[in-house]
């Protein structure tokens, strides 16, 4: 269990105020300057070797991705850092709590991710719907120019560096690296095509590099306390500590900052109070928001929360956004929810998610009912093969994964509301 | 010249090129529909998938990804087939089954594909999608819900048109292309959109039901209703003109027409003069061809003859009628109706020298009295894509929407002799600068001034020439190369007061001038010669003979007949042969091709189709007033009604209400 002096985020639950003063007390923006005096590649090195992996949902290792922003300006172009702030995936509320509750560690984050990827300034995209989060967010920046942290001469660097804040306008696509470009140049929240990518040409056409709120966040805690320090948590390929967000069935739902690879078992035992119910009566688990597929009860109780333990039981750590479902859940209609989600936030732009998230749902509907026939579970599974990997985005995946995640372990289910509602309808007919 | 590998074929593909172009230079044939040769990358039908290695285990969009070296891509693998297999179901599901009625049956993208690429049946059992369709003015008729989403009318409007007219509404599966408010598409192209969707969303609407494509035949011909001949097809049905839609022709029209040289065909039935007329005593009677010709003899006018040549003859109608001039010994022949004199010693003076897509390359522009959309909506989109491109643009005259950045420099022609610092440091920094005279321009005697600026910045050099002049007759270039002008303009042919006058389909002549002589008017359309004329001799239009023009750019260009003029309407040559025997003369031709042997003898450029014609330098100064002074008119009062034709058409009257005059009526109407 990780212990509290390992903590990064120390505030998490608001217990102190998130004002500039009371950061500085929990160690936020101290001597900021010290940790830009370094040379922009060794920070660069430095988060590599911490083995930060992107913790909005792909877990692409964030130093590499910041390797790729050019070294130099060779025509003029400034680079750009966008911080990913539009948590709208279900089961997520990291983004959202690291925001209201230390908003300085975003801050200070950007500004030093900024400086190792030569970038002139940071905009963060935060989700429409969260209007608080939003004006603490512009607070603490306005505090921070106030105070000469950023602005021209950050922190006394010599280093000009912007941070903008803006608001979404509540589209989940736009949680998308290149639909967020395009949404904060102000068009439609469509996702780009791919290549060119985003280090190359994103938004306003300079390199850009866009993170999740939570990479972001720990880079000036894991610069000052070491990459060894970083990478002593966690399995190899999984280092560090993550937010957890449990939801569901469990006895108390929480946020709360553990070790990578700690054991679904262990989390649920130590923060959350243990499954609803007990542990017998646990049906399956959504570990890293409403994208990846569902685990199955007995598949999930000793599995390792990180990226590769979890991909190894043929889901994914995803936001670890973990969504605890106990047997009195009706699993068809959870996942038809979720489909009708992905239905609602399709963009619309290209064929198989446009078409394919409707008809999804429309099956899953009347699977929950069980009102159809068996052949059409198979047809499901294909349609949802035709969607995935076939799509300009991720959110095409997204959509199929769930339902993908359900046929493959609760089949016998469906099956048998197929069969009772046949057998109903038979004998009404009698 | 990276190489690539295709189904097992090597080949060495352009560098920049896209692996869908790779594919095509192979031989392969990839089905797309949102893809478009000339609009941007979009990348969302995702039809265009196929399987390429080194990459993700995935099928790739073939149309967005960059050929390189090495690749090996498939078009034939089973993933593939199962990918396309796979869009074209999706494409399908919420598409309606109304092939039967719809107007796109035939020549419809989704129906070609789905036969090659589709899964034989539809395993889709939930109710299918219905959209509102949506109001796009009177030309584009819209049936949303078969709308694929494709967005290349979304493209088209924003990236050619340069207008944000079309765009796509709300998301996922209730997305929805409209105009803004549902207001009418406005702009003088707006009916590409048509051509362009791979569906029937987008169909013609004054076209709507009318015929289906197999049943027509198919001509080529030229554009006359603006002076950048515009290659185009017409397809027609028996003795009608169903529709007009483009050629392909990279130089002069690219894959677009206007919206008029498009709609204004219905005009072609309407109004028409299919019979003999002859005035007596004040009234027009009909009368015989016999009758006409023993009237015209009987004027004896001898070599007091004079022709005026209208807007949209072919060369050949009016060589006959030089011909027969000249058999009579007169040379009084003018084309320019509107009593324009500017120098036309040196044709070159009077060209479009740049090109059409020359002038794409220029990097600073002075346009002098031309409202371009209007007059030229094709070149246009060419000084778009310059702009777009960092040229600096300068206009003189009256104000107008050019679509991309310009500066105006007031109505004021005396601002020429005296141009702005702004304007000649630009012109002086400009590797390749240029000038456009439009109508305008030379209405107001702007003409030689502009050959003065042409010269004082040396536009003309070493590989570049920056002298154009923008006309908006189709038949000008060819009417000035076969010596359609006199000093004076029309005014000398007014002042030789001629016996008989020849009006070739010359409408905007002011006839009061004529008042002595006999007006005969040779036409097909009763507008204003018409009206004006002693003795009507019912001829044929653009479509009803086969005829060569030279465009604005010196390009020569012909176009066939599609079908045959009404009543006793005959091919103008044949009138002016007939007319030679009447006034007893020999013009040496008694067949077409006779005729245009002897024309090609005289101007040899002629003979060169698709060719631009060689007019030599431009001169160092041109007759004429080098610092006009004076506001610069806009000779288009309408787009929409430009010509005896469109002002006959129901489709063009509509548009005029609509788009032209929608907001001053609706303002009215309160």
């Amino acid at each position: 269990m990780l212990e509290d002096k390992d903590r990064i985020f120390t505030n998490v639950y608001g217990f102190q105020p998130w004002t500039l003063d009371a950061a500085r007390k929990r160690g936020d923006w101290d001597d900021t300057k010290a940790l830009l005096s370094k040379a922009q590649d060794d920070i660069i090195e430095e988060i590599k070797a911490s083995g930060l992996r992107g913790r909005g949902g792909a877990g692409f290792p964030t130093g590499m991705k910041w390797s790729f922003m050019p070294k130099e300006s060779k025509d003029g172009r400034p680079s750009f850092l966008v911080i990913n702030a539009d948590e709208s995936e279900p089961g997520s509320c990291k983004d959202r709590e690291i925001i209201r509750h230390d908003p300085h560690k975003l801050i200070e984050g950007a500004l030093c991710a900024g400086y190792a990827m030569r970038a002139r300034a940071a905009y963060i995209y935060i989700r429409g719907e969260y209007i608080r989060e939003a004006e603490t967010l512009q607070a603490a920046i306005d505090e921070a120019y106030e105070a000469g942290l950023i602005g021209n001469n950050a922190s006394g660097t010599g280093y000009d560096f912007d941070v903008f804040l803006h608001r979404g306008a509540g589209a989940y696509i736009c949680g998308e690296e290149t639909a967020m470009i395009e949404s904060l140049e102000g068009k439609k929240g469509q996702p780009r095509l791919k290549p060119p990518f985003p280090a190359g040409a994103g938004l306003y056409g300079c390199p850009t590099t866009v993170n999740n709120v939570e990479s972001i966040a720990v880079v000036p805690t894991i610069l000052r306390r070491g990459a060894s320090w970083f990478s002593s948590f966690g399995r190899e390929g999984n280092k560090g500590t993550k937010l957890f967000q449990i939801s569901g069935h469990v006895e108390k739902p929480c946020v709360v900052e553990e070790a990578m690879s700690i054991t679904f078992e262990e989390l649920i035992e130590k923060h959350c109070g243990g499954i609803r119910g007990g542990w017998d009566n646990l049906l399956a688990v959504i570990p890293g928001g409403s994208s990846v597929p569902l685990v199955p009860a007995e598949q999930i109780r000793h599995a390792h929360m990180d990226f590769d333990g979890l991909k190894e039981l043929g889901s994914g750590l995803g936001t670890a956004g973990v969504i605890v479902m106990d047997k009195s859940t009706d699993i068809v209609r959870a996942i038809s929810r979720l489909s009708y989600f992905y239905k609602h936030e399709s963009c619309g732009q290209c064929t198989p998610c446009r078409e394919g998230t409707g008809w999804m749902w429309r099956v899953m509907t009347r699977l929950e009912t069980g009102d159809a026939n068996v052949e059409e579970i198979d047809m499901l599974y294909n349609v949802t093969k035709q969607v995935e990997g076939h799509t300009i985005c991720a959110l095409g995946d997204a959509a199929a994964w769930p339902i993908q995640g359900l046929l493959k372990h609760f089949r016998p289910e469906i099956e048998r509301r197929i069969a009772e509602r046949h057998g109903a309808v038979a004998e009404a007919a009698e | 010249m990276p190489k690539v590998t295709v189904d097992g074929q090597e080949i060495e593909v352009p560098a920049g090129a896209t692996v869908l172009q790779a594919c095509e230079l192979a031989g392969k044939e990839i089905p797309r529909f949102c893809y478009h040769e000339r609009l941007s990358i979009a990348g969302n039908c995702r039809m265009c998938l196929v399987e390429v290695k080194p990459g993700p285990p995935k099928p790739q969009a073939s149309c967005a990804l960059p050929a390189t070296e090495g690749q090996e891509i498939r078009t034939d693998s089973e993933m593939v087939k199962t990918a396309r297999e796979g869009v074209m179901e999706f494409l399908l599901i919420n598409h309606p089954l109304d092939c039967p009625i719809c107007d796109q049956g035939g020549e419809c993208d989704l129906q070609d594909q789905s036969i090659a690429y589709g899964r034989g049946g539809s395993r889709y059992h939930e109710n299918k999608r219905a959209v509102t369709s949506k109001h796009m003015g009177p030309l584009i008729k819209t049936i949303m819900t078969r709308c694929i989403h494709c967005t290349r009318c979304v493209r088209f409007s924003e990236e050619i048109a340069g207008v944000d007219e079309i765009g796509a509404l709300y998301r996922g599966e209730d997305m929805q292309i409209t105009t803004y408010l549902e207001q009418a598409a406005k702009h003088e192209l707006s009916a590409n959109v048509i051509d362009l969707c791979p569906v029937g969303a987008l169909t013609s609407g004054p076209y709507a039901y009318e015929a289906r494509p197999w049943e027509l035949k198919k001509t080529w011909g030229i554009d006359v209703s603006d002076a950048v001949g515009s290659n185009i097809r017409i397809d027609s049905r028996g003795r009608e003109v169903l529709r007009v839609l483009p050629r392909i022709n990279d130089d002069v029209n690219e894959e677009w027409i206007s919206d008029k040289a498009r709609y204004q065909v219905d005009g072609l039935t309407r109004r028409r003069l299919d019979k003999v007329w002859l005035r007596k005593r004040g009234k027009l009677t009909e009368a015989t061809w016999d009758e006409a010709f023993k009237k015209i003899a009987a004027a004896k006018p001898g070599k007091s003859i004079a022709a005026v040549a209208g807007d949209m003859l072919d060369c050949e109608t009016m060589f006959a009628a030089k011909a027969l001039l000249k058999a009579s010994g007169s040379g009084l022949i003018e084309s320019r109706q509107t009593g324009m004199d500017y120098d036309t010693s040196n044709l070159a003076a009077v060209n479009f020298n740049s090109g059409f897509s020359g002038i794409e390359e220029t990097d600073a522009m002075l346009i002098v009295g031309s409202n371009v959309r209007w007059e030229a909506p094709l070149v246009n989109v060419r000084l778009r894509k310059a702009a777009s491109k960092g040229a600096k643009v300068f206009i003189v005259g009256p104000e107008w929407d050019p679509t991309y950045k310009a500066t105006f420099l007031g109505e004021d022609a005396s601002v020429l002799s005296n141009l702005p610092a702004e304007v000649a440091e630009a012109l002086k920094a400009a590797e390749r600068p240029a000038v456009i005279i439009g109508a305008g321009g030379f209405a107001a005697g702007a003409h030689a001034s502009a050959v003065k600026i042409a010269n004082d910045f040396n536009m003309v050099r070493d590989g570049w020439n920056g002298f154009n002049a923008l006309h908006i007759s189709a038949a000008r270039m060819g009417a000035l190369m076969l010596g359609y002008a006199q000093d004076g303009g029309i005014a000398d042919i007014a002042k030789a007061k001629p016996k008989v006058l020849l009006a070739l389909g010359a409408d905007e002549v002011d006839f009061s001038k004529f008042e002595d002589s006999l007006k005969v008017y040779i036409g097909h359309h009763g507008d204003k010669g018409a009206h004006a004329a002693d003795i009507i001799l019912p001829a044929s239009a653009y479509t009803e003979k086969p005829g060569t023009y030279v465009n604005t750019e010196g390009r020569v260009q012909r176009g066939d007949k599609a079908v045959f003029a009404p009543g006793d309407a005959r091919e103008d040559w044949t009138i002016l042969r007939a007319l030679a025997d009447a006034l007893g003369v020999t013009v040496g031709f008694d067949s077409f091709h006779e005729l245009r042997a002897a024309m090609f003898a005289e101007v040899p450029a002629l003979a060169h189709d698709g060719e631009v014609a060689d007019y030599g330098a431009v001169a160092k100064a041109v007759k004429g007033n080098a610092s006009p002074t004076g506001a610069i008119p806009s000779p288009i009062k309408d787009f929409y009604l430009t010509n005896p034709i469109a002002r006959a058409s129901a489709v063009m009257q509509q548009c005029s209400n609509e788009l032209i005059l929608g907001d001053t009526l609706a303002e009215a109407a309160e």
